[in-house]
Parts: C-alpha cells; sequence; structure tokens
C-alpha cells in the first residue's frame, strides 16, 4: 500500500534552502516572497491494512524520516 | 593505558586523524566497526567527523541507528566518557545522547577555518580551564549550526550543558554554542575538529583537551 509521508520544516526555523531557492526566484522575477523547501517520501509498504499502514507510516515519520525539533510531518494514505 | 574506541561509520573520514589523535595525546586507538555491537571493552568512544550515509535525510539521521549505536547507548547511560565530533556530534544529537540537533549553516556556505572557542564552565572536557579561556580548534562544514529551541535552552545553560561558545557567530547556531555535554556530563559533542588540533607543526594542539579527555576520566 502507498503511504506518502510530508515533512516540512516548522515554522519559525531557517531554512536556508528555501531561502536559496526563494532568491533565485526572485531573481527570475517571480513575485515570490518566500520558499519553504521539504522532503516527500513515497513508501510503499507490504500490507492491504489501511489503518495498519497509516500506524506504520507515522511511525516511520517520526522515528526516522523526521526531527521533531525542527520539522513537522503528514501521513497521506492510499 | 586508556583504550578508546573510535567508530568507523560508512562514510566517516576522520576516524585515522581521530585514532592518530588518541595516540598523542596518549590512548591507545582501537577501530570499531559500525555494524558491529562488540565495544571491545574500550574506556572511552570516539565518533569521528565524516558524512555518514552521504549526509542524506538528516547529517547523522540514518548512522544513529547503526547496530554498534545501541552498544554506545548503553555505554554512555552507564556513565561511560563520550565524544563526538563534528559527524559524530551529529549522530549522538539523532540519537538523543544529546541536545539539540545540526542544521544547515546560515550562511549556505561550507566552512572550513581556524575559530575561537571561548568556555562557559570550567570542564573536565576542556582541561578544567577557568570560564572564558578560549581555545582555537579547526571546524569546516556545512550543517553546523546546532539548534535547540527556547523551550528547555535556559535548563541547559543553568545545567552547565553549554561547554564551549563560538567567539563570534560561525554558522548561526543557537546563542553561539558550539559544544555542548548531556545532563550527566560524560557524553560530549561539537562541530569544531580537537582531533586536527593536536600537533604544534599544523598550529594548535588546544584539541588535545578535549581528545586527551578520553584518557583521563
Amino acid at each position: 500500500m502507498r503511504v506518502t509521508v510530508l515533512v516540512r520544516p516548522k515554522t519559525g526555523i531557517r531554512d536556508p534552502q528555501g531561502e536559496a531557492i526563494g532568491r533565485s526566484l526572485g531573481g527570475l522575477g517571480y513575485p515570490v516572497s518566500s520558499v519553504s523547501a521539504g522532503s516527500i517520501f513515497d513508501l510503499e509498504i507490504d500490507t492491504d491494512d489501511l489503518k495498519e499502514a497509516e500506524r506504520l507510516g507515522t511511525e516511520m515519520a517520526a522515528r526516522v524520516l523526521s526531527n521533531d525539533l525542527i520539522e513537522g510531518f503528514e501521513v497521506i494514505v492510499g | 593505558m586508556a583504550r578508546v574506541g573510535v567508530i568507523t561509520f560508512l562514510g566517516s573520514l576522520d576516524d585515522r586523524d581521530a585514532m592518530r589523535a588518541v595516540g598523542v595525546v596518549g590512548g591507545e586507538a582501537v577501530s570499531l566497526w559500525h555494524g558491529s555491537t562488540d565495544l571491545q571493552g574500550v574506556d572511552a568512544i570516539l565518533l569521528p567527523g565524516g558524512f555518514s550515509y552521504g549526509d542524506h535525510l538528516r547529517c547523522g539521521a540514518l548512522a544513529r541507528f547503526s547496530p554498534i549505536m545501541g552498544a554506545v547507548a548503553e555505554f554512555a547511560a552507564a556513565g561511560g566518557p563520550v565524544l563526538g565530533i563534528c559527524n559524530g556530534f551529529q549522530i549522538l544529537c539523532e540519537a538523543d545522547l544529546l541536545p539539540g540537533i545540526l542544521t544547515p549553516n546560515h550562511g549556505q556556505r561550507f566552512i572550513c577555518r581556524d575559530v575561537e572557542l571561548v568556555g562557559e564552565q570550567e570542564s573536565p572536557w576542556i582541561g578544567n580551564r577557568a570560564v572564558g579561556t578560549t581555545i582555537t580548534v579547526p571546524v569546516k562544514h556545512g550543517d553546523g549550526a546546532w539548534f535547540h529551541p527556547e523551550e528547555g535552552l535556559d535548563e541547559l545553560e543553568q545545567n552547565g550543558q553549554v561547554l564551549l561558545r563560538y567567539a563570534e557567530d560561525v554558522n548561526g547556531a543557537t546563542q553561539r554554542v558550539a559544544c555542548v555535554i548531556n545532563a550527566a556530563g560524560n557524553v560530549c559533542g561539537l562541530m569544531p575538529h580537537p582531533e586536527h588540533a593536536v600537533d604544534p607543526i599544523i598550529g594548535s594542539i588546544d584539541g588535545q583537551l578535549l581528545v586527551g579527555r578520553l584518557i583521563n576520566s
């Protein structure tokens, strides 16, 4: 079952990657005032159980894929 | 003679320098492998710098799950001295053995130069030198900005867990913190490289203080 984990920097956390991208987009003339850069993880989990997939996705997101000090995450199942 | 285990992770690159530094301060370096769970009875552990797992995900985030890290956590919980340098510091933070996390330098540049560090505590990790003493040690990192949320930061300072601060802002670290210890004081981590500052032929020997702590504890 496909589980997608979105990881984003928490509000107020310095994000040099987003800043660099934002500056470049601004330099190209786009009216972009801020960019926040995160990560997407598409996981194929070996289960057909929706709840189990969500539980495992959430556990992996919290334990490995994100760090609670600087990032938040969202788990999308299916 | 104190035996100091230096762990080689996949992507460590300062393990040889760290082993040499242990010898310079009078210890016996023992090479440990990330995939093993055997600490070979060492008296202290050093996690060296490098780019474990290519810095993928977050620096140190994957190496913290190496088989040997369970043994390191047990060793630390039992009071054994552990020093993490650069990537080793990142691994210890990700493993929750030290507070905070290392994030990309705010200036978006890799920084490679000597920096001045100011002692914030009279600690055996820095030779029990008086508070305010400065030491010079090189840094070389792109992801070296130590970050800690406001919450709990005062407590760390009050507990005396901030050992060294950058004399000037180097990478955007919270409160210019360069080196922290755990609450018990036996686990220490920093981004600067004391193992590169142990030989007068290339400059400062201030790094001997931190590496030396591993053989005098």
